[in-house]
């Protein structure tokens, strides 16, 4: 347990000459709950997926220790095993759940994709398990043999969200999770994740541009500007006594209800 | 004599406001201060004096400027100024129990589970957890019908009560009190006043801001007056 899950030294990445994200640096811990903040154009989607193995760098490296303790290099795999660690110890929520679910698959079926790939035949047990995840993400069970274009947007993104854990993956990325929804149902949505992150001991690094959000879900926060990062800290320092000029910026932006 | 649970040295902070051309704010200065197992310590002085800031500056909420805040945790020692994000949740999670002036409510979640999460964060089991959050909730007269409630729509003496609550449902050996009587009425003021006094007999070590006279001098042990620094 007291152990880095990832660490991530000098993360760089052009595109051209322009920079996605330049020289990031830090280390994640298991259960920890890390908010990637700023505003589009910051660097904040380039380093989630140079962070999930789905974009290589330009320079730096990303580790990953594995449930047997090894450290992987997520840019230097070999795409077949990089392949089956994003299956079985990685997870990545899509800000539009069309991009992380099959639309012309049942909602079952969705959650059971990870497992077959992993070899998982039994169909009784698949059925079992997609059930038993329907109602961990508070989806109702009958509704197993839908698709999810039958499905409103807040049911997508949590069927998007069992079609990850199922495989209780050690370390999620959340690209946007809650940003595509209504408020009443981004509040049972974020209700839920803190739960199933909390008793899960999930480790997630989590974009968002909403600060609310990051104060409810995050331990620790980084705020990025420009593809670098300009602050961190725990995520209730960094909004209560931001310091930063582009931080103080942002927190002072920031509506009141 | 034994070493004190808090040792705060040459603590200074200062807010630069970048969005405001840069204004300094010198926030407190200069503060040493030591507190001992099942002493209370009242921070006194003006509005703006700075003791708000020094309280969140002791539970690393705000980052001072200089000098440092050394708690007892674990049989060890934390300087919460230099400590590593984990080690100060650790720190929280386990010693330091802060009771804020206002409760910051999370939507769905209930009152109940609020007060109860803080135990089963440290492993103890739900049943009792929910057990003992149910006797303290009752205890500072928070009426049963609310607990399965978030308490976004409660008046600001019932969130209050639920804030003290959730620094009062464990034996934290630290605890940060930030005006934890301000918006109560007599009898409910007896009663904080009672746990304050049960905690410092179990040996908690308090520093406290407490503008109800008193409150203060049925709590505190002593005194440490903040003046308002000079502009920076």
């Amino acid at each position: 347990m007291d152990q880095e899950l990832l660490r991530v030294s000098g993360l760089t990445r052009y595109y051209g000459s322009r920079v996605g994200c330049r020289d990031v640096s830090f280390s994640l811990w298991p259960g920890e709950v890390l908010a990637i903040v700023g505003e589009s154009g910051s660097g904040k989607s380039t380093l989630l997926s140079l962070l999930s193995g789905r974009l290589a760098p330009t320079a730096g490296d990303v580790s990953y220790r594995d449930r047997d303790g090894r450290w992987l290099s997520l840019p230097n795999l070999s795409e077949a095993d990089r392949r089956r660690l994003q299956r079985t110890d990685l997870g990545v929520v899509h800000q539009n759940p069309r991009d992380g679910l099959r639309m012309r698959v049942s909602a079952g079926g969705n959650i059971g994709e990870r497992l077959m790939a992993l070899g998982h035949r039994h169909y009784g047990r698949l059925r079992g398990t997609g059930l038993d995840w329907m109602e961990r993400v508070e989806l109702d069970p009958q509704r197993i043999d839908d698709h999810p274009s039958a499905f409103s947007g807040g049911m997508q993104q949590r069927l998007q969200i069992a079609r990850n854990l199922v495989t209780e993956p050690r370390l999620v990325f959340m690209d946007e999770p809650t940003s595509g929804l209504d408020v009443s149902v981004q509040a049972r949505l974020l209700d839920l994740l803190r739960h199933l992150v909390a008793s899960l001991g999930l480790a997630v690094v989590l974009v968002t541009h909403d600060l609310a959000v990051a104060r409810i879900l995050a331990h620790r926060m980084m705020v990025m500007r420009g593809g670098e990062v300009v602050e961190t800290g725990l995520a209730d320092q960094v909004l209560d006594d931001p310091c930063h000029p582009y931080t103080q910026l942002l927190v002072s932006s920031i509506l009141q209800a | 004599m034994n070493a004190p649970m808090i040792s705060i040295r040459a603590l200074a902070k200062t807010f630069t406001l970048h969005t405001q051309g840069g204004t300094r704010i010198r926030a407190f200065d200069g503060v040493d201060l030591d507190v001992a197992a099942g002493e209370c310590v009242a921070l006194h002085g003006p509005s703006g004096a700075g003791k708000s800031s020094l309280l969140r500056s002791i539970y690393a909420n705000y980052r001072p400027s200089s000098g440092r805040v050394v708690v007892r945790h674990n049989g060890g020692s934390v300087d919460m100024t230099a400590a590593e994000p984990r080690a100060i949740l650790d720190v929280r999670r386990k010693t330091l129990g802060y009771v804020s002036q206002f409760l910051r409510v999370i939507p769905r979640v209930s009152t109940l589970d609020l007060v109860a999460e803080r135990l089963t964060a440290m492993g103890v089991e739900a049943g009792e957890a929910v057990a003992r959050a149910c006797g303290l909730l009752a205890r500072l007269n928070i009426p049963e019908r609310l607990w399965p409630l978030a308490p976004a729509t409660f008046s600001g003496g019932e969130q209050q009560r639920v804030n003290i609550a959730r620094g009062f449902v464990r034996d934290y050996p630290i605890l940060l009190l930030d005006e934890p009587t301000a918006s109560l009425d007599g009898e409910n003021r007896r009663t904080v006043v009672n746990m304050i006094l049960e905690a410092k007999g179990r040996g908690a070590a308090i520093v406290g801001i407490f503008h109800d006279d008193e409150v203060r001098e049925a709590v505190a042990d002593r005194c440490l007056h903040l003046t308002r620094p000079e502009e920076a």
